[in-house]
């Protein structure tokens, strides 16, 4: 019996054909695709002939990138993100070890040379040639160089690897970098946040095995549809900001009634990404940090996370609070008032009066002409 | 019949009380200036215009209607032997417009953007307060060189009035269809504010035409009005045979007006109105009753030469124009519960300090230039 790549996906996975159409329809709009883009990916992801190979390198880091991928609260993400690639070199997943697993690596480059995703987790040290992280000997400059000249796409996930992230935080001791900064000759997609929302990194490799080439980047190569936007746009708080109310610290009235954090330091306001909108763990509303009561410290943006403190105010891009706020009482007027009305009654009755004396004249002057 | 100055004393007791009276209204203004609109008035966000709007630019300006009536009647219709009235009624309207549009800048929250209303990148060419604006704004120049030839002749440059005389018709066309723009403009600013004004005065067709209607006839009043005046004050001859036909036309275009406002109110069924209205059922018949008085007065042929029932229709129609403003803009206007306007002491004050100025320019400028006919 013929059977979709759907519904065989689904005996494979143990996924339900729904549950899969509503994981591609979330990724499509993570993404903002068109409307039929949905379709496209459930058939690219249940449909290839042959699973992209995936290398996933790591370095300085803390493996939280890889951690929050698999924490995913979807049932089905590590399988799908297990099931659906071939992830044929990964430190952290890998049974093997040692030589075998470098074995492993290089004969997966061989075999999918030119095809297959590269993905770096953590920070690249060039400091005193990159010797401060070293893996089979080699240091991690030359394994991202050496993995990175045959790949078909470059994913640096996370900020360590994006451009830096913690370990590049001042005094860089290791001189820190990301992997833009080791290749220079391929585009690398970004993927910042410590940790990035997996989704954001799912819809990306979504995008490159659907349509054959990652999603539209910024100058920082991060994905257009993830980083376009200030957190402080789409923050569920905004209007607390707009209205002038704020947390002022944190357990205060305002901290607890769910004010703006601006003023604990909240660096929504310069920090590109769309955690509010598409949240954390899938667990429903309020999962990201400003959501729970924590401003956010721009973990997305280089040279605010881990380097501007965390208490130090935001510089305001593009929204400013308004110079003054409207006022509560509106003063409706008032009417008659003793002086005006004895004004406006004086001119009214000497105008009479004097409209009268000049009507009288006239009709005198008529009575003459008359006579005459 | 040539016009000539009636000389005589500048310095009267009636033109330093107007004097006084012109001085108390720019120690108002300069407060307004200095200390912004709250200072002086007891304009709000409900009433956003008042006194200031509805009277000195309002039915200022229709006051100052009386150059504009004339003119319609001498070089439109071609009626000649008015032209004696024209000089009068242009110096009028000269003053009456200049400080209606001036008194414009009084009102403007931000006076200091005024110039922006000349700016076509600031222009919102959709509205009817910009037509208003720029309308009255070139009304005023074209006034001002309406009545050049009037100083042309004081100062002896017969050269300047010759070439002035070519190109004079030019003007005199504009200086008619300026005002019938922004005179019925004036009633279409109200429609906007839809709901917000009375179905007594609310009327989306016609409000621009009662606006030019009441509008003319208040030139033509204005100009029975100031001759009355004139030569009661001045201890002049009024030119009764020339007014009398000029009551014939206010009456026939009073009853136009009667008719196409009752038609109206009939039509929107707001007929119940009338009556069911409280106190602004009062103000509607008050202001109706005015516009019918001088078709009473007036409307046998006979009444027409007696210079009583000339004034007492002028005073009537000038009255009506004005109080239907006044209903129209604020009586009529309801903003919403809770609001209040009452003009503040130091508002009225200001008003009648632009009005004596009017009528204080108006005696200087009698007794210097030749403005009025020679007596005979």
């Amino acid at each position: 019996m013929h059977q979709d790549p759907i519904s065989t996906l689904e005996a494979k996975l143990g996924v339900s054909r729904r549950s899969f159409l509503q994981f591609c329809t979330a990724l499509a709009a993570t993404m903002g695709l068109p409307k039929g883009a949905d379709a496209q990916i459930a058939q690219a992801l249940a449909g290839a002939a042959k699973r992209p190979s995936v290398i996933w390198l790591h370095f300085q880091e803390c493996t939280g990138c890889t951690e929050s991928l698999l924490r995913a609260e979807h049932p089905t993400l590590e399988k799908l993100i297990l099931e659906i690639i071939s992830l044929d070199y990964h430190e952290s997943l890998f049974a093997a070890a040692g030589h075998q697993a470098e074995a492993a690596r290089k004969a997966a480059m061989e075999a999918n040379k030119g095809k297959y995703v590269l993905v770096v987790e953590g920070a690249i040290p060039t400091k005193d040639g990159g010797i401060y992280c070293k893996i089979g000997g080699h240091t991690a400059m030359e394994l991202t160089k050496e993995c990175a000249a045959d790949a078909a796409a470059i994913i640096a996930i996370g900020s360590c690897a994006s451009w830096g992230g913690m370990p590049s935080t001042p005094p860089n001791p290791t001189g820190a970098a990301g992997v833009n900064a080791i290749v220079k000759d391929k585009p690398v997609v970004t993927i910042p946040g410590c940790p990035p929302n997996p989704y954001n990194f799912l819809a990306t490799v979504a995008h490159f095995l659907t349509f054959g080439k990652l999603p539209a980047i910024d100058e920082k190569g991060r994905p257009l549809f993830a980083y376009s936007r200030l957190i402080h746009e789409n923050c569920e708080r905004r209007a607390h900001f707009d209205a002038g109310r704020f947390a002022n610290e944190f357990g205060d009235e305002g901290h607890r009634k769910g004010y703006c954090l601006y003023k604990l330091g909240c660096k929504g306001p310069e920090t590109y990404a769309n955690c509010p909108s598409i949240l954390f763990g899938d667990v429903g509303s309020g999962s990201w940090p400003v959501g729970t009561g924590h401003p956010c410290v721009g973990c997305t943006e280089q040279g605010i996370g881990f380097a501007k403190p965390i208490h130090a105010l935001a510089d305001l891009k593009n929204t400013y609070p308004p110079a003054s706020y409207p006022r509560i009482v509106e003063d409706q007027g008032q009417g008659l008032s003793f002086g005006s009305a004895a004004l406006v009654a004086g001119i009214a009755g000497a105008a009479a009066g004097a409209g009268a004396m000049l009507a009288r004249n006239l009709g005198r002057k008529d009575d003459e002409s008359d006579k005459a | 019949m040539k016009a000539q100055p009636i000389g005589g004393r500048v310095v009267t007791p009636v033109t330093l009380l107007l004097g006084l009276l012109v001085a108390i209204a720019l120690y108002l203004l300069g407060k307004r200036f200095l200390l912004g609109l709250g200072a002086v008035t007891n304009i709000n966000d409900g009433f956003p215009w008042g006194l200031w709007i509805a009277w000195d630019v309002v039915i200022g300006t229709a006051l100052a209607c009386g150059g504009y009536a004339m003119a319609l009647l001498v070089y439109v219709a071609n009626k000649g032997h008015y032209h004696p009235l024209v000089r009068p009624a242009l110096l009028a309207s000269v003053f009456g417009y200049s400080l209606g549009g001036l008194s414009v800048i009084f009102d403007l929250g931000r006076w200091w953007n005024a110039w922006h209303i000349f700016a076509p990148a600031y222009i919102q060419w959709g509205s009817v307060m910009v037509e208003v604006a720029l309308c009255i704004a070139a009304y005023v120049v074209v006034l001002w060189i309406e009545f050049l030839p009037t100083l042309f002749e004081r100062l002896g440059m017969t050269d300047a009035r010759a070439k002035l005389d070519k190109a004079l018709f030019v003007i005199i066309a504009l200086g008619i269809l300026l005002p019938t723009m922004h005179q019925s403009s004036l009633g279409s600013l109200l429609v906007v504010f839809g709901y917000q004004i009375h179905p007594l005065w609310q009327s989306n067709q016609l409000l621009p035409l009662l606006f030019l209607i009441s509008a003319i006839g208040m030139g033509f009043s204005v100009v029975v009005f100031e001759a009355c005046l004139s030569s009661v004050g001045f201890q002049r001859p009024l030119e009764v045979p020339i007014l009398e036909r000029l009551a014939g036309i206010l009456v026939w275009l009073l009853v136009a007006f009667l008719v196409l406002r009752f038609l109206d109110l009939a039509v929107r069924g707001a007929v119940g109105a009338m009556f069911a209205s409280g106190a602004l059922s009062f103000w509607f018949w008050l202001e109706t009753v005015l516009f019918a008085l001088p078709v009473v007065l007036l409307f046998k042929p006979q009444a027409r030469a007696r210079r009583q029932a000339l004034f007492l229709a002028a005073t009537a129609m000038l009255l009506a124009g004005a109080l239907y403003r006044i209903n129209a803009f604020l009586i009529g206007y309801e903003t919403g519960p809770g609001w209040h306007y009452f003009p503040a002491l130091s508002e009225v004050l200001v008003t009648v300090g632009i009005v004596a100025l009017e009528i204080l320019a108006y005696i200087v400028f009698v007794r210097k230039l030749p403005v009025l006919p020679r007596a005979h």
